[in-house]
């Protein structure tokens, strides 16, 4: 732990802000300490013992003493200085840090107000080995805003495209809601808008009170900020009827603001940032030999690059 | 001729019936939205994609018939090409209310004509569409032109129709009408291409989806025309064997036998054409893309395959036409179970691809309604594909009666 004090120490944040990276800390590492263990043990037989004891700082070193966040918010910034065709947004999502929480799922539900049966950025489980030799990795997937998007051809009415900073998008007001890019994508990242609510009666277990109800129906209903529109759900309007997909929160990122996955994450595992910017933590992470991306010879090209 | 009027009731009964009870798809559909449907986000077609896919077929089919008739002037047919045309024209019209029902936003439809991306295969559908629609009707009236004049002498509505569709033609001379063979020819001619463009084309909108090995393939638009025929054909013998000239006289008995060799003959090769479909799929040296293949053999709709297609859509059909190939009601039973079995082929096509994961994980890692990987239409779905078949088959049978469909010598 001793690395993580100290860089708290030199960044200099609030008291508040060190104990919450302690924690958050110790609990990042003591989740990815067996499946690390047991991914870098298989290879090399015996090696498992020094591996487990690997000193937190390893896991940790590519963020460098600063907070990552920190450092991602002024990449950000910079990127904002540039054109847009100049940005090259990409995001890296470090497999050995994922914990698993899905707090950044959440956080996406919350942040784009996305109703039951649409989800950006599920995180999936996949159990390796069997008991008692098993490891768990979590994967979180957002969509991964591909250079060569299968998406966007086979829209009828040209009603989703690829932006000059890479990220697909889609305009809710053409989309006729027809599904084709739905079954084109090769990671599952669309899903259909069909006008659900979570505050339905269906779902609404009346044997027990919640509180804050009439906030969370409200908050629901409520605009998000998607695409900078103005939204709200009711009269199955758009996006009820649409094809929907993760977009790296571009509302945000047009403020200054990191996707919400990327500052809800508390494993510290989700990267953003402008990869053409030689400076930015993004274009070191994916400069490293461990990276990976997701069905890789489809020639997708996608712009989210895992770390393993 | 009374056992004729008798599956006629029947089906005027079916289709009222379908249509009254279909409502209720309609219904739901209309004030529910999309809620009240199986089908969502990792399955994002289902039965009314497939249903579509199903009647746009019979619809091809029924056409690239007609064309034997007034392309290739086959002159034991032409007793049947203006039924073969009317079949075509109502299918198309079912097929169309339930894809535009499907879509999100029908009332954004318009926006496929205006704003096409001519990138996507579906952006040429809607042109491919409209152009096959407007054919159809200019071949359907050149082929009745004569016949619409004659009729419109008749007392009651069918004289008042006739005298409306006719447009005001009047001219019944020989010349004239050999004119209209003519013109038949030439719109026969530009409809083959046609045809084979968009239900190929159907083939080729699911073909050219890399993501789903199930769909992805050269054979997919063959398929999907062979099909076409396969049905199409199917249904056209039973139409023929019920409205179409008398199969008590030679002529129309000739005309059955002869619709029953063909369907044979189609099943055969749609048979052998799902032979290889299967047989490389499933002996395929990466397991993961028998996935599909294993699903519609092995998965929870096996009976869709194994009874549903292969018992009365292929086995008893083809056995009836092969050993029994003589009689027309064992021809006309034949024809009526590929036609309405053939839903299991398209149902099979679209749904297996769809029900397994892009990614390992997916299928726990969020649900909600319409995340998952497994899918049975609602009840809603099916009371609006029984709404979409039922309207189609009340304006073919109301054609029926009404308009000059069979020569009247027949
Ligand atoms: S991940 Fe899917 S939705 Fe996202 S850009 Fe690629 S193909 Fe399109
Ligand atoms: S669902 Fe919308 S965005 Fe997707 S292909 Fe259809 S029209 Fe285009």
């Amino acid at each position: 732990m001793s690395k993580v004090e100290e860089a708290t120490a030199v960044t200099a944040v609030t008291t508040r802000r060190n104990f919450l990276r302690s924690v958050v800390g110790m609990a990042s590492v003591a989740a990815v300490a067996t499946p690390l263990a047991r991914k870098t043990a298989t290879p090399a037989s015996g090696s498992r013992n020094t591996i487990q004891s690997t000193p937190a700082q390893q896991v940790t070193a590519v963020d460098g003493p600063q907070d990552p966040l920190e450092r991602m918010r002024a990449d950000l910034a910079r990127a904002l200085q540039k054109p847009e065709a100049e940005r090259r947004w990409v995001m890296v999502i470090d497999l050995r840090k994922c914990v698993g929480c899905t707090a950044c799922t959440i956080s996406c539900v919350a942040e784009n107000h996305l109703p039951p049966g649409v989800v950006y950025r599920p995180v999936l489980e996949e159990e390796i080995g069997t008991f008692p030799n098993v490891a768990k990795r979590f994967l979180p997937r957002p969509c991964m805003q591909c250079d060569n998007p299968p998406c966007v051809d086979v829209c009828p009415v040209g009603a989703t495209w690829k932006r000059s900073d890479g990220i697909i998008e889609i305009d809710y007001d053409q989309c006729i809601g027809c599904r084709y890019c739905i079954t084109a994508c090769p990671y599952n990242a669309r899903t259909f808008d069909r006008g659900f609510v979570y505050n339905d009666e269906s779902y609404v277990d009346n044997s027990v009170t919640f509180v804050g109800v009439a906030d969370a129906e409200a908050y629901e209903m409520a605009a998000p900020y998607e695409y900078g529109e103005e939204r709200p759900r009711k009269d199955g309007r758009s996006p009820i009827g649409n094809a929907r997909k993760c977009h790296f929160c571009l509302h945000r990122l047009e403020k200054g603001m990191l996707p919400a996955c990327t500052t809800t994450c508390i494993g510290r595992a989700t990267y953003f940032g402008d990869a053409s910017d030689p400076d930015s933590l993004v274009a070191d992470l994916i400069a490293s030999p461990n990276v990976m991306r997701l069905k890789e010879a489809l020639g997708t090209e996608p712009k989210v690059y895992y770390l393993q | 001729m009374n056992n004729n009027n008798s599956w006629k009731r029947i089906l005027w009964l079916l289709s009222g019936v379908g249509f009254l009870i279909g409502l209720y798809g309609l219904y739901a559909r209309l004030t529910l939205g999309h809620t009240d449907a199986n089908y969502g986000s990792y399955i994002p077609w289902g039965l009314w994609v497939a249903g579509y896919v199903y009647l746009i077929g019979l619809s091809a089919g029924a056409f690239l018939l007609s064309t034997l008739v007034y392309v290739f002037r086959v002159k034991i047919l032409e007793p049947i090409g203006r039924l073969a045309l009317f079949t075509a024209v109502t299918t198309l019209v079912g097929a169309m209310v339930l894809i535009f029902l499907d879509l999100g936003h029908p009332e954004r439809a318009w926006r496929l004509a205006l704003h096409t991306n001519f990138r996507s295969i579906m952006g040429w559908m809607i042109w491919l569409y409209t152009g096959y629609f407007i054919l159809l009707l200019v071949e359907l009236w050149f082929a009745s032109r004569v016949d619409l004049v004659a009729c419109a002498g008749n007392p009651g509505f069918s004289g008042r129709l006739c005298r409306f569709l006719s447009f005001g033609s009047q001219d019944v001379s020989p010349e004239r009408a050999a004119k209209d063979r003519h013109t038949l020819r030439i719109l026969g001619t530009i409809g083959v291409p046609l045809a084979i463009a968009f239900h190929g084309g159907v083939g080729a909108l699911f073909g050219v989806i890399g993501a789903r090995e199930y769909w992805h393939s050269g054979l997919s638009p063959i398929f999907f025309l062979v099909g076409a025929l396969l049905s199409g054909g199917a249904l056209l013998t039973f139409v023929t064997a019920i409205w179409g000239p008398d199969v008590k006289s030679e002529k129309g008995q000739k005309l059955v036998l002869l619709l029953g060799q063909i369907t044979l003959g189609l099943l055969a090769f749609d048979v052998l054409l799902e032979w290889a479909e299967y047989s490389i799929g499933l002996w395929n040296a990466v397991p993961g893309k028998t996935n599909g293949l294993l699903l519609t053999l092995k998965g929870p709709y096996w009976w869709v395959f194994w009874f549903v297609h292969l018992g009365l859509g292929v086995i008893v059909p083809g056995l009836l036409l092969a050993l029994r190939g003589r009689s027309i009601s064992a021809i006309t039973t034949a024809g009526a179970l590929i036609a309405v079995t053939f839903l299991s082929v398209r149902l099979n096509f679209v749904i297996p691809a769809l029900a397994e994961p892009e990614l390992e994980g997916l299928r726990t890692a969020f649900t909600g309604p319409g995340l998952t990987f497994s899918y049975f239409p609602s009840v809603s779905e099916w009371m609006l594909f029984i709404w979409a078949i039922s309207v189609a088959a009340l304006i073919f049978l109301a054609g029926t009666q009404l308009l000059p469909l069979t020569p009247k010598e027949a």
